[in-house]
């Protein structure tokens, strides 16, 4: 029985005191172009025009890292920029308890209830919300990475960009070009989940909520099918344990993006006990139970990812999502309802928010303005939902529905948390993955080819973990990656083992900050190329 | 030095480009990027430029591929022109050779570039073409481009082995992707590509559009494969008999 | 249906590619001719069979395409051709478009067969990576098309051939290219992007010398090595040679893998392969599931062996 947390990888401080001769100069520099960050850029061109805008996004284009379900509540979208495209209204939602062969409907519970919301791919959306952002004003970057805060008398100062053109063992190559120093007045955070730059700021600035982030993964997959899906489908139990020891806290999704396109996915908390828990095999596991197999058959795979949701919640929040010349929003800062499984809407609020103290040159303004917003309620009425399922499914059922019914008047305290990569996972739980078939089930690489990723090989690595580790820790980390990046090497004497990390294959979900490792950002334009998740 | 690099923008490999059933034509719906091979005729031209020089570059496309050409624009280049024009949907090698060479008609350049082949086009070989239309001399497959007074020298690669060919200025050139690496955009050149001119042309602008000499009749799925083979439990000399058996039958040996 | 095949010569011989093309031409039926241009060529001429036109003449010396360009302008006017059919190659492809804008005829290239439907020239060729076929024809006389290299096997025939002297008169602006050195390589072998054969290693070699009969078998083959990410990640050889996923893309028309397992990444690499063969110890190795021919068996006995048939064939 093993500790992740017992083996911290190699520090990292991302931070650096301005040094570019030649800086590039902007009034707000956010990083991230999803939800969040296009939002704040989109309010940004809406309330001050005359400010310069530059949205930093790492991925080769908007949307190739962005993934999520998706049902969106379209309100503060809306609100934000009139009507937007989507797959249309949720046309109707069933929820399913499953065991390896039966279906068992179960009354929607009332945090899940979709009337009103809508399906969209949140790829999609972005590269559309990037457009409108573009038109107010705004200049979008991708293939740019930022790596660093830029710190000036403990005032954030802007971001520094990745170099590209650096060699396995970072020597410059004939393509070598320095990243470059982009300055702001103001820098808004909006990188999504496990944001390098955000856990860093929040160390350094003493932002540290009640409790500690907490991750789930979630795999999902996307599928061409021979006939439309009609309702939006949620399910718990099989393949997850129920029994609290197991810790697994999840469930599926399967959403209609249309007639032709089905999205579903499998969601599993990181602090589950089982070792040879692999959330992507479970996903393939999924798809062979007859309900799922039904919808799936005659269909045909086209796209793959997976993404880490911050689950932490409420308790887990920032204290204060600001810091001298430095804002906070979006998944990076943990904004997720996660019993509704819904933080698009809270993505684009934040931003919006974040937009407008930017705008009004008091950051100071954002929190309150948090605070007095409907977020802060939704939130923390949900606030200890997902520790409840620390019971387990039934128990936490149980609870949650509780807290539900009270609004979140019961129970009083704040339910603390332990963060995932101190949770002990044991090893030996027999569990099989079926033999990948290749029509309906696959195995990693071929799922790794379907995202897209076309990570440029010659390039450090951008995962850090400790190495060498004991097996277990090793093999926990193979089966947790969904995209096979880990290997077990050599051992050594003392029974620890090497690991190596074929990086070109990560999709940046972020699993590996959760477990004891820590995900940086690669050089621009690696990574995924999503483009319907 | 005057150099006009003519690029084409290609679906972006991520989207993945199928053909459209009805019309046989690729669907571009999808994101354009510059076509690698493109992106080293760019580089080179950056290269050559020279400090008094320009670098224009040059593409026939749907209006989205503005965003792609602004990509040569981050790289360096100091202006794009565009020949946007329903009248070229579907254009094949004579049309698109007309309307380029009718694009740089206008721009008078001392060189012009080309990349070595499209992506999905597999040994298209516009540059002949739009040399043949322009009356320029022309040197493909360059792999080292050197300028010298009045002429351009380039060493080419062929399959038989390296020619150094010499060619006076105006001229064609067509580079291989093993000239050069071309260079990563500096964050300073994507912003700064924004404010450089971006050319959109009609067909009128460049002479009109001629209409293409081939055709599209039907798509069909690809022979199959052919029958699977398997050579087990023979001695070694046998298995290799076998392979080489197999490669005559296959024409391949 | 008059065809003219144009002929490419390298030292003193025609090209296979060229002959291939030749005979399907003659496959086709109608009146088929070819041209050979060139300095010093008549004598090949003789041996072709058919008519013959050549053009000789000390302009046409280097291989550079746009003299060729006007003798077959001049020829195809004067001759009535109504199709002229290329092997694909860096000259001929030059030629073939150049001729194409002369002439505004259409050219439809990358073809691996053709055939006469209703009186008409109906060209296949492939698209997307070799995923679907397309029918493609011309809306001009005269038809252009240029045949992907090795499409066609040639003929048996030959035999004396009507020779014809081409008139050549090349016009100023064809002859300002100027072939400076021409140096002719014993192949230190292609690039794995553009080799027609590749051979890899994978981890089942066992070691990195091994790699030497990975390298043999490429030479004979004249073609290209190549690597797995497995082999490449433990430093067996470089990274400039790796094919999968996230290495390069291959499409050579013959691809052996040698002691490869077949993982998905690697597959992706090298999925537009025309003919793959394996060879692993494996019974199980997922490569044999996509390998047209599948050699189960020890590659450190084979290979040599294989290598060794096949240079004895090639010389």
């Amino acid at each position: 029985m093993i500790r992740p947390a017992d083996y911290p990888p190699p520090a990292v401080d991302p931070f650096g005191a301005p040094t570019d001769p030649e800086p590039v100069e902007v009034d707000v520099a956010i990083v991230g172009a999803g939800p969040a960050g296009l939002a704040a850029a989109i309010r940004l061109g809406q309330l001050a025009p005359h400010l310069s805008v530059a949205v930093l996004e790492k991925g080769t284009a908007v949307g190739s890292h962005l993934l999520s379900g998706a049902v969106v509540r379209p309100g503060p979208l809306r609100e934000l920029v009139g009507d937007f495209p989507s797959y249309g209204e949720v046309p109707g939602e069933a929820v399913y308890l499953l065991t390896q062969r039966r279906a068992v409907r179960v009354p929607t519970p009332p945090t899940m209830r979709n009337e009103g919301n809508v399906v969209v791919s949140l790829s999609q959306l972005g590269r559309w919300l990037a457009e409108r952002a573009e038109a107010g004003g705004a200049t979008v970057l991708p293939e740019t990475a930022a790596v660093a805060l830029l710190v000036d008398d403990e005032r954030v100062v802007g971001v520094r960009t990745g170099d590209k053109g650096r060699g396995r063992d970072a020597e410059e190559t004939a393509r070598f070009e320095p990243g470059s120093d982009v300055r702001a007045k103001v820098t808004i955070l909006a990188e999504g989940t496990a944001g390098h730059l955000t856990g860093a700021a929040v160390a350094r600035f003493g932002l540290g909520g009640v409790n500690a982030q907490v991750w789930a993964l979630g795999v999902k997959e996307v599928w061409r099918v021979a006939r439309p899906l009609s309702r939006v489908i949620h399910t718990l139990g099989w393949p997850l344990r129920t029994a609290a020891r197991w810790r697994e806290f999840g469930g599926s999704f399967i959403y209609p993006l249309g007639e032709e396109l089905v999205s579903l996915g499998l969601v599993v908390g990181l602090d589950y006990a089982d070792a040879e828990l692999s959330v992507h095999d479970l996903l393939q596991s999924l798809k062979l139970h007859p309900l799922v197999r039904e919808l799936l058959d005659g269909g045909e795979r086209v796209q793959w990812g997976a993404k880490t949701i911050p689950e932490g919640g409420f308790l887990s929040l920032p204290r204060r999502c600001s810091a001298p010349g430095l804002l906070l929003c979006g998944d990076a800062a943990g904004f997720v309802n996660v019993p509704a499984l819904k933080g698009v809407h809270l993505a684009v609020e934040t931003g919006r928010l974040a937009a407008e103290a930017a705008a009004s040159g008091e950051l100071e303004s954002y929190d309150a303005a948090l605070r007095s917003s409907w977020i802060w309620a939704e939130l923390r009425e949900v606030r200890n939902v997902r520790q409840a399922f620390g019971h387990g499914l039934w128990l936490g059922g149980a609870l949650a529905g509780a807290m539900t019914l009270t609004r979140g008047r019961f129970p009083p305290r704040d339910r603390r948390n332990e963060p995932d990569a101190a949770q002990p996972v044991v090893t030996g739980a027999g569990r099989r993955a079926p033999a990948p078939d290749g029509k309906l089930t696959f195995d990693k690489l071929s799922s790794v080819f379907l995202s897209g990723n076309r990570t440029r090989e010659d390039q450090p690595s951008h995962i850090r973990i400790a190495s060498p580790v004991p097996r277990e820790l090793g093999e926990l980390w193979v089966r947790m990656c969904p995209a096979q990046v880990y290997e077990v090497g050599e051992e050594h004497p003392d029974g620890t083992v090497d690991v190596q990390v074929a990086s070109s294959n990560c999709v940046q979900c972020g699993a590996i900050t959760a477990k004891g490792g820590r995900l940086t950002p690669p050089e621009g334009g690696s990574g995924p190329e999503y483009t319907l998740t | 030095m005057k150099v006009a690099v003519c690029v084409k923008a290609v679906p972006s490999a991520a989207t993945g480009a199928p053909l459209d059933p009805q019309t046989f034509r690729l669907d571009r719906s999808g994101d354009l990027a510059l076509s690698e091979y493109d992106a080293h005729a760019v580089e080179e031209a950056l290269r050559v430029r020279g400090d008094d020089g320009e670098v224009v570059v040059l593409s026939l496309g749907p209006e989205r591929a503005g965003e792609a050409l602004r990509k040569a624009l981050a790289m360096g280049a100091d202006r794009s022109v565009l020949i946007a024009d329903a009248a070229f949907e579907g254009a094949d090698l004579l049309a698109t050779s007309a309307a380029l060479a009718g694009a740089l008609a206008r721009e008078q350049a001392e060189l012009v570039l080309f990349g070595q082949q499209s992506p999905e086009g597999n040994g298209a070989c516009l540059w002949a073409a739009v040399a043949e239309r322009l009356r320029l001399p022309v040197v493909s497959q360059v792999a080292e481009l050197a300028v010298e007074e009045g002429a351009v020298r380039g060493k080419r690669q062929t399959e038989l082995g390296y020619e150094t060919l010499r060619a006076p200025l105006p001229a064609v050139v067509a580079v291989s992707d093993a000239i050069n690496e071309p260079r990563y955009p500096s964050l300073k050149g994507i912003m700064g590509a924004k404010a450089k001119p971006q050319e959109v042309l009609s067909a009128a602008d460049v002479g009109g559009a001629r209409d293409s000499g081939t055709r599209v009749l039907a798509l069909r799925p690809p022979p199959p494969r052919g029958e699977r083979r398997r050579v087990e439990n023979g001695s070694a000399s046998d298995a290799a008999e076998a392979i080489v058996q197999f490669l005559v039958e296959k024409r391949l040996l | 249906m008059k065809t003219l095949v144009y002929l490419e010569q390298h030292g003193d011989a025609v090209t296979p590619a060229s002959l291939g093309v030749l005979a399907k031409a003659q496959s086709l039926g109608g009146d088929v001719a070819a041209l050979l241009a060139g300095s010093g060529v008549r004598a090949l001429a003789d041996r072709l069979g058919g008519v013959v036109f050549v053009a000789d003449h000390a302009l046409l010396e280097a291989p550079l395409p746009q003299p060729r360009v006007d003798v077959l302008e001049r020829l195809v006017r004067d001759e009535g051709f109504e199709a002229v059919l290329f092997a694909q190659s860096v000259l001929a492809s030059d030629v073939a478009a150049g001729l194409a804008a002369r002439l505004d005829a259409g050219l439809n290239w990358d073809l691996v067969d053709a055939e006469v439907r209703g009186g008409a020239l109906v060209g296949v060729r492939p698209a997307l990576d070799d995923s679907v076929y397309v029918d493609v024809a011309w809306a001009t006389t005269p038809a252009l098309a240029l045949f992907r290299a090795g499409a066609f096997d040639a003929g048996s025939g030959g035999g004396a051939s009507e020779v014809r002297e081409v008139p050549i008169a090349l016009g100023e602006r064809s002859t300002r290219v100027e072939l400076v050195e021409q140096a002719v390589e014993e192949s230190s072998g292609p690039s794995i992007q553009d080799a027609d054969v590749i051979v890899a290693g994978g981890r089942g070699l066992g070691a990195p010398d091994r790699f030497e009969l990975v390298e043999e078998l490429a030479r004979v083959l004249g073609g290209a090595v190549a690597a797995t990410r497995a082999v490449v990640d433990a430093g067996w050889y470089p990274y400039a040679a790796q094919v999968g996923q996230t290495g390069k893309t291959v499409s050579p028309k013959l691809y052996v893998a040698i002691g490869v397992s077949g993982a998905v990444q690697h597959k992706v690499g090298m999925q537009g392969s025309g003919t793959v063969v394996a060879i692993n110890k494996d019974p199980h190795a997922p490569i044999f599931e996509f390998a047209d021919l599948a050699v189960v068996g020890d590659l450190h006995e084979i290979v040599p062996k294989l290598t060794e048939l096949v240079r004895a064939r090639r010389s």
